[in-house]
């Protein structure tokens, strides 16, 4: 099954977590990475079709399924979709009410959209390892197909990278570029002298700064490592006696139901509250 | 694990999905949940509204019920009282025109006592002259002594 010929278990997990690279090799030129080197030697200059095709698939799919219920909404009785649709909508604007004492007519959509999608993206990893790449290898002649977008550092870097940009932007917008320095700069110590306050000042922007900075990487690790891991013991799960293994591959992934929600959640909350602290200041 | 343009391209689609949820997706969602919102708290503010209409209602119809009740009863006492005076009326009536009709009987039956008495002592004073003219034999005329037998009737 793997690219690189026999099927030795090594072989076989590699493969699993090798992604669809199509990029700008040194030698080959704009070309398909057909193994992990060269994929690698491709540096940043290439894309994960494979990643990128199924969290713009799952995306899309999220938003036409929540564009259809919007479309015939109503407020009198709703239908099954409606409803579903609504539950979710309701929990997540529960979630930034509570959160935010700043109304924001964008926190709302932006954690909607960070949970669905996250969920589906999550979701990709309860479908058996096997299927998706097996039909795409032979039956469509693709070499790689990672199907977990989540379990691709550059997706959950993507997301949580963006996150940070509207941190510091709703920080500078809602507080001014100094209130945000200033925030940086004069907390957590501070004083009533002025000297002694500004000598304060390399201490806090140390803190506050490597904790600033500690928020994308954790928000785009924790998803990635937990989904990473997931999958990890999926694929060796998959290595097993296909007779038995049934009885760890089951519990597995009922146990994974809840992580993926779970994950989902984590992610959704963490951006509401990083954008509750952008919009207030304390 | 290669950091790459799939980063680039996750945010630049990332982006792309918030802004399009918040445009077409979000707004009329959550606009359908305020108004439901509203329109159950509607329902539920004139369902209580109405409850408390209908425990007035209620308590018209037990003061109604009541007053119809006691004037019906009323009613009843006035038909028993009225229907009493009309039958002691008809009692009372009764019995003065059996009186009458007694005293009418009674003058009747005077009527007759006297008439009989006096066909009676006509017949006695005939028989009386009539004994007397056997006895004294023809000198007895009735009609020259009809003023002694007419006291002598008037005498019986």
């Amino acid at each position: 099954m793997a690219g690189e010929g026999a099927l030795t278990p090594t072989g076989y997990i590699q493969h699993h977590l090798q992604n669809l690279v199509v990029g700008l090799h040194p030698e080959n030129g704009f070309s398909l990475a057909r193994s992990s080197e060269q994929a690698a030697e491709m540096g940043f200059w290439a894309i994960h079709l494979d990643s990128m095709f199924w969290s713009i698939g799952l995306g899309a799919l999220f938003l036409w399924i929540f564009k259809k219920a919007a479309d015939k909404a109503t407020s009198g009785v709703p239908g099954g979709l409606q409803n579903f649709v609504e539950s979710i909508v309701e929990f997540v604007d529960e979630n930034v009410n509570d959160t935010m004492s700043v109304k924001s007519n964008f926190v709302g959509p932006l954690a909607l959209t960070i949970f669905v999608w996250v969920f589906l993206m999550n979701f990709m990893d309860l479908i058996p390892v096997d299927f998706i790449p097996y039909f795409f290898e032979h039956i469509l002649g693709v070499p790689y197909m990672k199907v977990v977008p989540s379990t691709d550092v550059n997706v959950t870097f993507g997301i949580s990278l963006s996150v940070f940009a509207l941190m510091i932007y709703f920080g500078i917008r809602m507080k001014g570029l100094g209130g945000f320095l200033g925030e940086l700069a004069f907390n957590p110590f501070t004083s009533d002298n002025v000297i002694i306050k500004w000598a304060f000042v390399p201490f806090n922007v140390l803190l506050e700064g490597v904790s600033l900075l500690a928020k994308p990487v954790s928000l785009a690790l924790r998803l990635f490592g937990n989904m990473y891991a997931g999958e990890l013991i999926f694929i060796l799960i998959a290595l097993l006696p296909w007779t038995v293994q049934w009885a760890l591959s089951v519990p597995w992934a009922i146990f994974h139901i809840l992580v993926i929600t779970l994950q989902a959640f984590i992610f959704m909350m963490l951006t509401i509250v990083y954008m509750a602290m952008a919009h207030e200041s304390h | 694990m290669n950091i790459n343009l799939t980063l680039l391209g996750q945010a630049i689609s990332f982006f792309i999905f918030v802004l399009f949820c918040m445009k077409f997706v979000w707004p009329p969602i959550i606009t359908s949940l305020r108004e439901r919102q509203a329109r159950i708290a509607e329902g539920l503010a004139a369902a209580e509204q109405s409850s408390q209409r209908r425990e007035e209602a209620e308590a018209e119809i037990e003061t109604m019920l009541t007053d119809a009740k006691a004037q019906a009863a009323e009613i009843v006492a006035q038909a028993q009282k009225r229907s009493n005076e009309i039958v002691e009326a008809s009692k009372d009536t009764a019995r003065t025109e059996a009186e009458r009709i007694k005293a009418t009987a009674n003058a009747e039956i005077e009527q007759e006592v006297v008439n009989a008495r006096e066909n009676l002592r006509k017949q006695v004073g005939s028989i009386a002259v009539d004994g007397a003219r056997k006895i004294l034999g023809g000198e007895v005329n009735a009609d020259s002594h009809a003023k002694v037998i007419d006291d002598l009737v008037g005498q019986i």
